[in-house]
Order: C-alpha cells, then sequence, then structure tokens
C-alpha cells in the first residue's frame, strides 16, 4: 500500500477537498469537557493536546505533556459518542401517511443521505462499523436508510497512538492497528519534533484524494515511529477481555453474579446508549390533533428498558440482573452465532460512561473465577 | 359528539393547566376535536359529566378531596394524573416526612382552621388511575401526545426509560460521569426533553423514579463521589420525594 507523509497544513488541506467535494466533515470536538463527533472544518477545531483520562464510571479531558514538543491532534481516543450517532442514528423517520380528500397516501421516507465524511474513525469504531453494516445492511433486508447513509460515506481512519486505560480492543483482535475498512487512513507522527501525518489509501477516492495533497515518500524513521507507537500502544493496554468468555459466559448463565450485578446497575441504558455496535430500536406513530397525518418513527432502544422484553401478555425480563444479562451475553455469545462475530470492540466506551462504573471484563473475570 | 374534556384541580400550584393554555394554537385545535367541558382557569361554563377524559392536577391533601375524587372517578371514562403532585405527591408530599402540627403552627396564624390530612398523596392512592403523566410541570409535548393518541385509539408514546438515554440521544455530555457531580438521571424517568443535563446541571428528578429505578445504587455512587448523608437526602427530597423509590432512599440517609 502507498504511504506518503503530509503536515499539518496538509492535513488542512485534506479538509478543505472533502469540503469542496460536498461532504459534511464530522470530526472529534470538545463540547463542555468532553471530546463530541460535530461537524469541523478546520484543524484548529480539533482537541490538540488534550487526553482523556478513563476509568470505570470516570472520564476528564485533560492537558497533555507536549510530545517531543508537539501538540498531538489525536491523542484524545472515544468519547461517549460514536459514529453510530450518524450511522443508525436515534431517531429516525421511516415514512408517513396522510389523509387527504377521502384518500390514504403513504410517502416513504426521504430518499436522500448525506454525504459525510468521518474525520477520526479508530480501529475499534471500524470495527463497529463492520458490525453494524453485518447486522443492518447485510442479508435479504437490508436497512435502506442505514444502506444510503453508509454508501456515501467517506473514512479518514486514524491509527491509535496510546490507549486509554478502559480500552482494551488488543483482546478483542479490533486494534489499535486500523487493518481495513477505511478510505484514508493517518498515523500521527512526532519524530523529532516534526509534526506530520503517515497517510495511507485504502479505496480508489481516497487515493485521489490523497494524490491531490502536497506530500513526500516517508523516511525509514517515520515507517518505524509508526511501528512502535503501534505496539508500545497494545502493549501498554492495561484492559484485557479474559479468553474464553463466551463459554463462560454460557456455562453460568444461572450465576449468583448476577442478582448481585442487578444490586448494582441501575438499568439506565447508558452502557447500550454509547455502545457503538447495540442495534436495538421500537417503533411508534406520531399523530397530530386533527389526525389527518401519521407518522412512523423508529428510536434508540436499549434491552435494559422494560418494553425491550415485551411480548404479547407481558415483560420477560423483569428483574435487572436479567438485563445485565442479556446485555453482556448478547455482547459476547449470542452475537457470535448471529453474525459470526462478538458484538464488543473493546473500545470501552460502556466502562467508562457507566455511571456506577460497572467494567464487563471484570465480569467475564468473576463469573469465570468464582465456582458457580 | 366531541368526546368532553374535563380538568381538575387538588393540591398544587396549577403550573400543569397552564401547561394546558401555553399549548396556545395547539389549544385551539384541540378545541376543535374535543368539548372542554371544565376547565375553570380558562372559562367559567362548566358543562355536567360523564366525562370522556379527566386530567387530574394536584395531589390530595384535605379530607374532602379524598370523597371529590371518588365522584370525578365515577364520572370519568379516562382519568389522567398530571404531574409531580398528582402522580407523587410533589412539593407537598415533604411534609409527609414531618410531624404535621408543629408545622401548621409555624405557618398559619390560626391554625386550627386548617382542615389538613397528615399527609399529601397521589391521586393512585384513592382511585383507580388510567394513565400518570410525570413532571413539574408536565410537559405541553406530552399533553398533546396523550391526548393526540387517545382520539386516535393508540397507546401513548410516553416514555418510562431512564433521563440518561435521553442526555445519550441528544449527545449531552454527561455531567456525572464527565465532572463527578451528582444527578438522579439514572433513577429518574425520561420526558422533560433533557432540560437539565442539556444546560450543565444534575437531574432534579422531576418526572419521578423511572421503571425499575434503583435509588440505592445511585445513593452508593453518590457517596462515593463524596457526598454527605444529609446532602444525599435532601437530592432524593425534591419534587417528587414521596415517590416510592425515592422516599425510600431518602429514608436510607436520615
Ligand atoms: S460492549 Fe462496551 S467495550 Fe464493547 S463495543 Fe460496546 S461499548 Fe465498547
Ligand atoms: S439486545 Fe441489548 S446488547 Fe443486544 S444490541 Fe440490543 S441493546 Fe445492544
Ligand atoms: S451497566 Fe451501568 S450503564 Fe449499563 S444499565 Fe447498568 S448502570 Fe447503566
Ligand atoms: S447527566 Fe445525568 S441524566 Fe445525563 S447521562 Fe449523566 S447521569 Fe444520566
Amino acid at each position: 500500500m502507498e504511504q506518503l507523509v503530509i503536515d499539518v497544513e496538509g492535513l488542512q488541506q485534506l479538509l478543505d477537498r472533502l469540503v469542496q467535494q460536498v461532504y459534511e466533515v464530522i470530526g472529534p470536538r470538545v463540547r463542555h469537557g468532553v471530546v463530541t463527533l460535530a461537524p469541523l472544518r478546520s484543524v484548529s477545531e480539533l482537541p490538540a493536546g488534550l487526553v482523556e483520562v478513563q476509568a470505570p464510571g470516570s472520564y476528564r479531558l485533560e492537558p497533555m505533556e507536549t510530545r517531543e514538543g508537539v501538540r498531538p491532534l489525536f491523542v484524545h481516543r472515544v468519547g461517549p459518542e460514536s459514529w453510530r450517532h450518524f450511522l443508525h442514528p436515534p431517531a429516525e423517520l421511516l415514512w408517513c401517511a396522510e389523509r387527504k380528500d377521502g384518500h390514504l397516501r403513504i410517502h416513504p421516507r426521504a430518499a436522500e443521505a448525506p454525504r459525510r465524511a468521518f474525520l477520526g474513525v479508530r480501529a475499534c469504531d471500524l470495527a463497529a462499523i463492520a458490525i453494524q453494516d453485518r447486522v443492518l445492511a447485510g442479508g435479504a433486508h437490508a436497512d435502506a436508510g442505514y444502506l444510503a447513509r453508509r454508501n456515501r460515506l467517506f473514512i479518514v481512519a486514524v491509527n491509535c497512538t496510546s490507549a486509554a486505560d478502559t480500552c482494551f480492543c488488543h483482546s478483542m483482535g479490533c486494534g489499535p492497528e486500523v487493518k481495513e475498512g477505511f478510505d484514508l487512513l493517518l498515523t500521527e507522527l512526532t519524530g523529532g519534533g516534526e509534526h506530520r501525518f503517515l497517510v495511507e489509501a485504502g479505496s480508489d477516492a481516497g487515493a485521489n484524494l490523497l494524490r491531490m495533497l502536497p506530500s513526500r515518500l516517508p523516511e525509514r524513521g517515520e515507517l518505524e515511529e509508526r511501528r512502535r507507537r503501534l505496539r508500545q500502544t497494545a502493549e501498554g493496554m492495561k484492559r484485557s477481555l479474559p479468553p474464553g468468555a463466551a463459554s463462560v459466559l454460557a456455562r453460568n448463565l444461572e450465576h449468583p453474579r448476577w442478582q448481585a450485578l442487578g444490586e448494582r446497575c441501575l438499568a439506565c441504558g447508558n452502557c447500550t446508549s454509547v455502545c457503538p455496535t447495540c442495534f436495538c430500536s421500537r417503533m411508534a406513530e406520531k399523530t397530530g390533533l386533527d389526525g389527518t397525518r401519521a407518522e412512523h418513527w423508529r428510536y434508540q432502544d436499549s434491552c435494559f428498558n422494560a418494553a425491550h422484553s415485551y411480548i404479547h401478555g407481558g415483560v420477560l425480563r423483569h428483574e435487572r440482573g436479567s438485563r445485565y444479562r442479556q446485555w453482556l451475553t448478547h455482547k459476547l455469545l449470542h452475537w457470535q452465532a448471529q453474525f459470526g462475530t462478538p458484538g464488543c470492540t473493546g473500545c470501552g466506551r460502556c466502562i467508562a460512561w457507566c455511571p456506577v462504573g460497572i467494567d464487563l471484563t471484570e465480569e467475564v473475570r468473576m463469573l469465570g473465577e468464582v465456582a458457580a | 359528539m366531541k368526546p368532553k374534556l374535563a380538568i381538575w384541580k387538588f393540591s398544587s400550584c396549577d403550573g400543569c393547566q397552564l401547561g394546558l393554555l401555553d399549548l396556545e394554537e395547539e389549544l385551539l385545535q384541540l378545541a376543535e376535536r374535543v368539548e372542554i367541558a371544565r376547565f375553570v382557569e380558562a372559562s367559567r361554563r362548566v358543562l355536567p359529566g360523564p366525562y370522556d377524559l379527566s386530567l387530574v392536577e394536584g395531589a390530595v391533601s384535605a379530607p374532602e378531596e379524598v370523597e371529590q375524587l371518588r365522584r370525578i372517578r365515577e364520572r370519568s371514562r379516562v382519568l389522567v394524573a398530571i404531574g409531580a403532585c398528582a402522580t407523587a405527591g410533589g412539593i407537598q408530599g415533604l411534609r409527609n416526612f414531618l410531624d404535621f402540627d408543629p408545622v401548621k403552627v409555624q405557618v398559619y396564624p390560626r391554625p386550627e382552621i386548617v382542615r389538613s390530612l397528615a399527609t399529601a398523596t397521589p391521586v393512585s392512592e384513592h382511585v383507580t388511575v388510567d394513565f400518570e403523566l410525570h413532571g413539574c410541570p408536565v410537559e405541553k409535548g406530552q399533553l398533546l401526545e396523550l391526548v393526540s393518541a387517545l382520539l386516535a385509539g393508540r397507546r401513548p408514546e410516553i416514555p418510562a426509560y431512564s433521563q440518561c438515554q435521553e442526555c445519550k440521544a441528544a449527545g449531552t455530555p454527561c455531567i456525572m460521569v464527565s465532572r463527578g457531580e451528582p444527578c438522579l438521571g439514572p433513577v429518574t424517568r425520561a420526558g422533560c426533553g433533557n432540560r437539565c443535563p442539556s444546560v450543565g446541571r444534575g437531574c432534579y428528578g422531576c418526572f419521578g423514579p423511572s421503571e425499575d429505578a434503583n435509588p440505592a445504587a445511585l445513593g452508593g455512587r453518590l457517596a462515593e463521589l463524596r457526598l454527605e448523608e444529609a446532602t444525599i437526602r435532601r437530592w432524593f427530597r425534591l419534587f417528587t420525594a414521596w415517590a416510592g423509590p425515592f422516599r425510600e432512599e431518602s429514608l436510607r440517609h436520615e
């Protein structure tokens, strides 16, 4: 694969080109002390020199020591939002019906999908997009809206040159190195105090764009810095999912730990809301007072809500513990049978954003250790 | 014939009824679809029952209110309790934690003329309630949704899950996780439109406990965030203090 080097000005030109090609660029921006995903046009809007300090139930964005005198743009990692917010949004109008002159007319949703470019997609989140592709766009019944948005997407990925304490992508085989599923891939380099990016193209669209940027061939030291940083990121990762997690869960479906979890868990649904692979939704009608128009909406749902397990006659999962078990066993056990991979990429969001700091890697470990 | 709507008031501040007046343009639409048979805050005209829909505001806090409420129930096909007072006892529910007589002496110059029950309680403690709209005050969007759904014969789309899910859908950064500040969102019903967290303030729980709420776990977390016992107690003793799960948790921090 062709690898070229651009500087910070080159990165700005990349943004400018994307804007020229009528992409709405979405990338990491700071809002109220948190890295969120929002439209941006300038490199100066990126969270330069800010790093996310994450722990179970805790997140702080803090300025870091400069790296070789440079304030890197991509040392934060993943904030609460994931790209799912844009690809599979929390609320979507699917169709509407109108009563007019004695006739009922059904209008399908608007086919127009926005043309978007995602800047700064990490390896874990690329894996998550691939997972949602299988869930929402795979098989005979692809979700038309998802597919339309997905097909118009341009992805600028970023290799992680450091990990948060909540990250465990390495043990999931999802990172930290980006391998596939991108148009362009950046690795931020600071060696010798020079701020620059190693860029690789992963698609024709990416290669065409890269050719328009002022670039040069990489030196050997730069390729070496890429390797070294990725190795250090992988080796420095503090968390991991214990091997054999799926069979630990399968063997312990009646473990007393689930009940203990039910006492700690708030059933608030923050975990499923921040998880980049969760896809559950519920449908609802909206009608106005005059009864001439009905809208059919899809809203994000969570297996921590009672209605999620409502089937004719009642709710199946009454206890919080059984809802937590649904979440964990779906992610790590049943997902495999449904879609061929686990439903977890090791991004660590559900650990940091759980208000009471429940850590799924720890729970799997406890379920495996304590005899049932 | 248009369905008949009646609005009733018990011990409350009138804020929820005001929400109805606040509908402005939609209020005219509403008046086209339903016969507003009794709404004394808006009109002196009162039509006799029975009523298709009664919206009941306020807590039950005086002896005669119990009987009045029963009569309303008898004359209403659908009865909906609206607001924190009607669904949880509201602010006046705070007196339920105290001995009421000394309070009366402090507040009223002639306490002996005050005829009051010892507690202020939600409507559902006295009669069967078909539906509850939460909030202090109720959200006008939810009021409209309720009436539209009843007119269309469908289930109202009113969430029972946590406020946190509104935060995440709106992209609001979590106050508790990112700042270590207290928030009742994880145990509070969604529906307010994410008002407090979206301006960087913890949720005060005015929509009351969410379904299957776990205030004990949140109380434990607030203690880990170094809130004092009295402070934790006060957090659970706000607009919906008398709602079961919040009440129990505040009592645990007595
Ligand atoms: S389960 Fe947790 S760590 Fe795994 S992908 Fe979802 S949010 Fe990330
Ligand atoms: S069932 Fe739960 S864990 Fe599985 S996708 Fe749905 S919300 Fe996520
Ligand atoms: S595991 Fe944590 S984030 Fe998920 S529902 Fe329970 S308390 Fe909320
Ligand atoms: S700010 Fe409050 S309501 Fe919002 S996610 Fe955090 S704990 Fe939940």
